[in-house]
């Protein structure tokens, strides 16, 4: 099915959808040595919407799509909203720049953005007196930015077909 | 930290009702699996377990048997010392939904929620033993954060000399350690512990976990740890408990009727058979 190419509104449900399924991935019931190293997939789909369509999915849908991770992922409301909308925010700064890097030199800038979410996320559980260990998942997030590959591909295939602008 | 201040608690239960369909999608594959197991499970299997399930059911009638009249007892017993007493705890199973929360944290989400009575901070058990506690509640889910947290602490004392102390998750699901506990107290590899009841979460008398390791005695502090009865990794339904306690000195009318009361099950506290662990106290030990 194609959506008209005249209507600049169309794919939102498209986007919706990706988005949605990054959080099943995210939330997939893996064996708990395994999910360790699940990459935030939600943030990855984030970041190609971001760069792709900038004008469409920003910091606001960034932040809106961190609070509901918040909620499924039983964090305090606002630390995956916050570490999203920075990265987002970056993104969207030197998207331009971005789009003109070769995959692999996304894939790098996609590791630091992962990192920099994973960070945030432990400093502000630490700030709310969380016991954990801070320990951050390295292979989750040099993972994450292998998966960047697919992503982009798959999602740009998508964005294509249903011409998404 | 106006969601840990609990101003938004609204909000949150609205946005976990509007993903608890997510959550049930994500969920249900694994259920569908193990629905298809049981289809083919082999008729022998089955009679096997039917067989095993009529003895343990046999079992747990003849101690039922004395049950009644033991509680009646020591609600007498409790009476005339004018302590409290716990009559009966009413339990709701839940299901766990197959979804993994966040790597590192120990919490789960169950199918049951504020429409079905759950209240933040209600004690959550197994057939074994404690699981944990309820974290937060929207209207059909509820977050449980096991024992195992390493933000978890539970009051537990020794069942077999009521040595009290605070049992701290550490973020592995088979091991709680008790760093409170003087070095000279009396603890042993093998002792049960149960919930001490202090606190007001939990209530008194149900096994916790037992203790694997016991070492530095002698020193200011002794280094126990000990591992959850309840199988922490691999539980599927959970038994949700609401206890009625009543404070200080009972009132008269109650004890008659209380076993018979519908839907109010009781729990004999008893001691819980132990697998022995010998030889592990060395091994885990050494790994401090």
């Amino acid at each position: 099915m194609r959506v008209r190419a005249n209507n600049p509104h169309g794919g939102g449900i498209i986007i919706l959808m990706s988005i949605l399924v990054a959080m099943g991935l995210n939330l997939l019931p893996l064996p708990s040595s395994v999910a360790v190293n699940n990459p935030d997939w939600v943030l990855l789909c984030l970041v190609y919407w971001a760069l792709a369509l900038p004008e469409r999915v920003g910091v606001v849908s960034a932040w809106c799509v961190g609070l509901i991770m918040d909620v499924l992922t039983a964090h305090l409301m606002g630390q995956h909203a916050m570490a999203y909308a920075l990265v987002i925010y970056l993104c969207i700064r030197i998207h331009r720049r971005m789009r003109l890097y070769p995959p692999v030199q996304q894939a790098v800038s996609v590791f630091f953005y992962l990192g920099g979410s994973q960070v945030f996320l432990f400093w502000t559980g630490r700030l709310q007196g969380s016991q954990e260990k801070p320990a951050i998942a390295w292979f989750a997030i040099v993972l994450g930015a292998i998966m960047w590959f697919p992503v982009l591909f798959g999602l740009r295939r998508l964005r294509r077909h249903f011409s998404i602008t | 930290m106006a969601d840990q201040r609990g101003k938004l608690t609204g909000l949150r239960a609205v946005l976990a009702t509007a993903v608890y369909p997510l959550q049930q999608l994500i969920s249900s594959p694994v259920r569908w699996l193990d629905d298809v197991a049981a289809q083919f499970a082999s008729r022998e299997a089955l009679i096997a377990e039917n067989a095993r399930l009529r003895d343990e059911q046999k079992n747990l009638e003849a101690r039922q048997l004395t049950f009644s009249s033991l509680q009646q007892e020591n609600i007498r017993l409790r009476e005339l010392l004018q302590s409290p007493v716990r009559i009966a705890d009413r339990y709701l199973i839940a299901e766990l939904l197959a979804i993994n929360v966040a790597p590192y944290s120990h919490v789960f989400v169950v199918n049951r929620g504020a429409q079905q009575g759950v209240y933040v901070g209600q004690p959550v058990l197994d057939a074994r033993g404690v699981v944990g506690q309820v974290l937060r509640v929207s209207p059909f889910s509820a977050e449980v954060m096991l024992i195992s947290d390493p933000n978890h602490g539970i009051p537990v004392q020794v069942n077999r000399n009521g040595v009290r102390t605070i049992a701290l998750g550490t973020g592995r699901s088979d091991r709680l350690v008790m760093p409170y506990l003087s070095g000279s107290a009396d603890v042993e590899v093998g002792d049960l512990l149960v919930t001490s009841g202090l606190g007001g979460v939990f209530p008194a008398g149900y096994p916790v976990a037992t203790v694997t390791a016991v070492s530095a005695q002698g020193g200011v502090f002794a280094k126990v740890s000990a591992q959850p009865v309840a199988p922490l990794d691999r539980i599927r339904e959970v038994l949700l408990v609401w206890s009625d306690v009543t404070s200080g000195a009972l009132p008269a009318h109650s004890p008659p009727d209380l076993p018979h009361a519908e839907n109010q099950e009781t729990v004999p506290v008893q001691k819980v058979q132990l697998p022995s662990l010998p030889g592990q106290q060395g091994d885990e030990g050494e790994g401090e």
